[in-house]
């Protein structure tokens, strides 16, 4: 497996985790109480913090056990990587413009500031799952 | 199922007759040997500069290790 495809495996699979790991605690904070209550700031704050953080430090250990098994493979990236990081971009980006849209449809309805957050927050949380996926999947399958 | 590219290659048979590894060959012409294997096997359709790369790096055409079937 090549360093940027173990990336990309290592995003998805933090985006997953981290997008469950938001819903759960979110829902418990609600207690069955309406949702629009629950303080989502900091739960946000720290779940994309901690995304970030757990992805870089996912990707250095894997770096670093890959590194020991083919040391010549390490932090290596060639047109294919690059090819691939477009596609998954280009399918990505289509969740973060259905999210834009549903940001301004809740704006001009005046909804809580809870669902507009929510919207934007799920739009990048499915723009980078999606964007993973096709990228694991073209990485594994082919992309000509 | 990705549909395989209809551009098709000879680097593979290439390659074994001039005894040259996939490493040997994705070092000479600056890929990670996974890039290779993919493009070996029809699942990954090189970039122009890359095909001239491997062309050369055999010393052939283009035409030589590159197939693009007629309608």
């Amino acid at each position: 497996m090549v360093y940027e495809e173990r990336n990309a495996w290592a995003g998805l699979i933090v985006s997953i985790i981290a997008v469950t790991v938001y819903v759960v605690v979110v829902v418990q904070q609600a207690g069955g109480g309406p949702l629009v209550e629950v303080d989502w700031v900091p739960i946000m704050l720290w779940i994309i913090g901690g995304g970030i953080v757990v992805t870089i430090v996912v990707s250095i250990l894997w770096g670093i056990i890959a590194g020991m098994r083919d040391p010549d493979g390490v932090g290596k990236s060639d047109q294919r990587d690059r090819d691939i990081a477009h596609m998954s971009t280009r399918v990505g980006q289509a969740f973060l413009v259905i999210a834009g849209l549903g940001v301004i449809v809740l704006c001009a309805v005046q909804a809580d500031w809870f669902w507009i957050a929510q919207t934007m927050f799920f739009g990048f949380a499915l723009s980078s799952i999606i964007g993973g996926v096709a990228s694991v999947i073209a990485y594994r399958r082919g992309l000509v | 199922m990705v549909k395989p590219t209809r551009v098709t290659n000879s680097i593979r048979e290439t390659r074994d007759d001039d005894g040259m590894t996939q490493a040997d060959l994705a070092r000479t012409v600056g890929v990670t040997r996974q890039t290779l294997i993919a493009i070996e096997q029809g699942r990954y359709s090189p970039s122009l500069e890359l095909a001239f790369q491997l062309a050369r790096a055999f010393g052939v055409g283009l035409d030589d290790l590159f197939d693009y079937p007629g309608e």
